[in-house]
């Protein structure tokens, strides 16, 4: 039944990471923006506890019956966390310890044995970070043509090649006991069926950082190169079972693209939060300037100021329904490809449209760097460019609505 | 629990009305935009499908279900879906019904709920937008005044549909400070129906402006009885009903051209290859899905006692926008032949393009 009612309980969580977004994140948001690739060790370490006990929890479910048990509203709780802690800052957000990509991918794609033995470490202890590995410098939105090379040596993979763009690559890499889950083709000529995800753990030889990027925005987050020369991994990395390694079959491939099914919509909260950041500075200096916003007046009777920022605030509303819808077929164990893909392509566009309006908005001011509202603009950019391009995500969404393969649609 | 997922119980009343559009109203729709005509017979077969007299009260002689602005939202959509002037027509009874329902005196509701019960299908409307190029809910013209027993109307409306039908008449006046509904029956001394009215789009559909010269009628026409009510609410009602009409029609539009695109071949393939085509249908789908979801959300919180306001109005201009753009693609995507009568987006568009105006042309 079509509902819009959030729990108390939910709401109650999502107030008090909206409060957390205000007292722990946004008193130092333009110090670890200016200063770019330091780690907000003390926001790290507070956030770590709750991390912790949720894994807990997930391996928990994962050793009773192999999979987490979702709650009834896991994933919309997640479009909720991760829409407040980016309200809050979204490059602080992605510095915390957590399992990240690297993590979302072991329990897409790992066996049972595989999500324990490299996830409980994520349970207990200090702080530390999971990666995915993916894009290399000739591979991006291609990721079917990605070079890095897996061959079996006895019983271990030797991996070789240079990922780009590795979210947390620094910190999972040399920051405590992390991992870095690398695609990595064991047959080039196979294409898409030859692709593979190996885990990679921090310390082993052969893995370097060899750069860590300067950004327009996100610049609290770590966005490193990773090159791999050589590097040894126990056979039992490579995730999933050992059928995964049937180069007849693209099912690892596509194993790990539904991971962005679960993550695309958790990016989209994340660049809402962006969103509804520069919104809610617009109303709030609206507010306190005496500039009305008259919800049912109209065209006529609108300002021009005004009339932009309700044209904001339901775009950005609207990329949220459909992020939220997004986020509710996977809890309701339902396929979301078209839907997350929907929810990405729309959240970019939104944000981007709000963030920059936003500046123009509130003149000189929008343009200082005094307030925020200038890197609100230049973090809402990413959301438009990673885990899927907007042109790829409306590639997607085309080539699902019209039923075309990509031969067909290029 | 946030859930997007019909009921199967929407779900069936969504598909049914989606299949009765399909059926009777789509195919007429160009003869009908054509000849300004809506075969009378298309009322009746809708009436037959008990959509309004389910939503009224067993003690007035309808089902009981209880009046649902997602309901009447899902209703609307699929009608619009359909032709969005027969739409217009099809649910005009309920211009009358959800304000009665919601907010008449015990008066109102026992004279005029049963009449909407029977099997026969009676034209209703609302008289609300005036001819002003700016005209705003907040500076209505029309104006009510005491006098004895009753009140004097006097104004102009205009966009009010099936005038020279309807039955029951609907009509905001501002009363002092606020903003007050004043039902009138057909034939009221001092109504006056003028011309039928030539637009853009709604071809098929009858409007009129109406003046309203010294029209006296008795206190117990007000909306809500003696004291009157709040109407500013039932606004919220149409704000949604447009919204989910702007999606049918959008939604129309959309299909449309994507069939169309994925046929129509050139420089050796279908042009829905080319990523500009498959890129404005990718949009095209986006939105529409979008803004169906701010029209239920809006349509929910009403009714759920939520504040509303906001949310039912950026619906509406949020879909204004949306069913514009929408539209005018699915022209550009048909290229040439979207310009020619022989398709209809053309027809779309130009219905597209009134949503802005519409305003209480159906209520949720």
């Amino acid at each position: 039944m079509i509902n819009f009612e959030i729990s108390p309980h939910l709401e109650e969580y999502r107030r008090n990471i909206e409060k957390q977004a205000f007292e722990l994140m946004r008193p130092i948001a333009r110090e670890y923006d200016e200063k770019e690739h330091e780690v907000p060790w003390d926001y790290v370490h507070k956030m770590w506890g709750a991390e912790k006990e949720e894994v807990r929890r997930q391996l928990e479910d994962v050793r009773r019956e192999g999979r987490i048990r979702r709650d009834k509203e896991f994933h919309l709780k997640q479009m909720i966390t991760n829409e407040e802690l980016s309200f809050g800052d979204a490059g602080i957000a992605f510095r915390r310890g957590r399992y990240g990509l690297g993590g979302a991918a072991i329990m897409a794609v790992g066996t049972q044995e595989q999500k324990i033995r490299f996830l409980k470490k994520f349970a207990e202890g200090e702080p530390k970070w999971g990666a995915m590995a993916i894009t290399e410098p000739g591979a991006g939105s291609d990721t079917a043509n990605i070079g890095t090379t897996a061959k079996l040596e006895g019983d271990h993979w030797v991996l070789n090649g240079e990922k780009i763009f590795v979210t947390n690559g620094k910190m999972a890499t040399q920051e405590g006991d992390g991992l870095v889950v690398v695609w990595a083709t064991v047959d080039k000529s196979a294409g898409r069926a030859g692709i593979k995800s190996f885990v990679v753990e921090a310390g082993t030889p052969g893995m370097t950082v060899t750069k860590v990027e300067d950004k327009l925005g996100l610049r609290c987050s770590d966005t490193a190169s990773i090159v791999f020369e050589d590097c040894r991994i126990p056979f039992t990395n490579l995730l999933g079972s050992p059928e995964a390694l049937d180069k007849a079959k693209t099912t690892g491939f596509k194993g790990a693209m539904a991971t962005f099914d679960a993550t695309r919509p958790g990016v989209a909260a994340s660049a809402i939060g962006v969103g509804k950041a520069a919104l809610e500075f617009v109303r709030e200096v609206f507010g306190k300037e005496g500039i009305p916003i008259k919800y049912g007046a109209s065209l006529h009777h609108l300002s021009a100021a005004e009339r932009d920022f309700m044209d904001m605030e339901a775009n950005l509303h609207a990329a949220r329904l459909l992020t939220w819808r997004a986020a509710c077929l996977l809890d309701d164990g339902k396929p979301n490809n078209l839907e997350a893909s929907m929810a990405k392509a729309k959240a970019g566009l939104a944000v981007t449209k709000v963030t920059q309006k936003a500046v123009e908005l509130l003149g000189p001011l929008g343009y200082s760097r005094s307030y925020l509202l200038e890197k609100w603009m230049r973090d809402a950019k990413i959301n438009d460019l990673f885990e899927g391009t907007g042109q790829i995500n409306l590639l997607i969404v085309a080539r699902r609505i019209l039923g075309f393969s990509s031969k067909e649609l290029k | 629990m946030v859930s997007f997922e019909m009921s199967d119980e929407q779900k069936l009343l969504a598909d049914t009305v989606k299949r009765f559009a399909s059926k009777e109203l789509r195919p007429n729709a160009r003869i009908s935009d054509e000849s300004g005509i809506i075969p009378g017979s298309l009322n009746e077969k809708a009436w037959e499908l008990e959509l309004i007299p389910n939503f009224i009260a067993e003690e007035y002689g309808g089902y009981g279900a209880g009046h649902s602005a997602v309901t009447s939202a899902l209703i609307a959509e699929e009608m619009a879906y359909g032709d969005l002037s027969m739409a217009i027509q099809i649910l005009s009874p309920a211009l009358i019904v959800v304000p009665v329902m919601m907010l008449g005196s015990d008066f109102q509701k026992r004279e005029l709920l049963p009449l909407y019960c029977g099997r026969k299908f009676r034209p209703s409307t609302v008289g609300f937008l005036e001819p002003r190029f700016d005209f705003d809910r907040n500076t209505i013209q029309t104006r009510a005044a005491k006098e004895g027993e009753g009140y004097l109307l006097n104004g102009h409306k205009c966009f009010v549909p099936l005038a020279a039908q309807a039955e029951t008449f609907l009509i905001y006046a501002g009363l002092g400070e606020r903003l007050e509904g004043f039902l009138l029956p057909r034939g009221t001394a001092g109504l006056r129906i003028g011309e039928r009215e030539k637009n853009m789009g709604l071809k098929a559909l009858p409007t009129y402006e109406i003046m309203l010269e010294n029209c006296w009628v008795p206190s117990e026409s007000r909306l809500g009885g003696k004291e009157g009510c709040d109407v500013g609410k039932l606004l919220h009602y149409h704000c949604v009903a447009c919204a989910a009409m702007a999606v049918g029609v959008a939604k129309a539009a959309y299909e449309y051209a994507r069939d169309y695109a994925k046929g129509r071949v050139a420089f050796g393939e279908p042009i829905a290859s080319r990523q500009a085509i498959a890129f404005m249908l990718a949009e095209m789908a986006i939105e529409v899905d979008a803004t169906r979801l701010l029209a239920w959300e809006a349509a929910w919180r009403l009714d759920n006692g939520r504040e509303a306001n906001r949310e039912a109005y950026l619906a509406k201009m949020y879909a204004a926008d949306m069913v514009l753009k929408v539209t005018d693609g699915a022209v550009q995507v048909l290229g040439g032949h979207g310009y020619i009568r022989e398709h209809p987006v053309e027809l779309w568009l130009r219905n597209g393009r009134g949503f802005y105006s519409f305003e209480t042309m159906a209520i949720a």
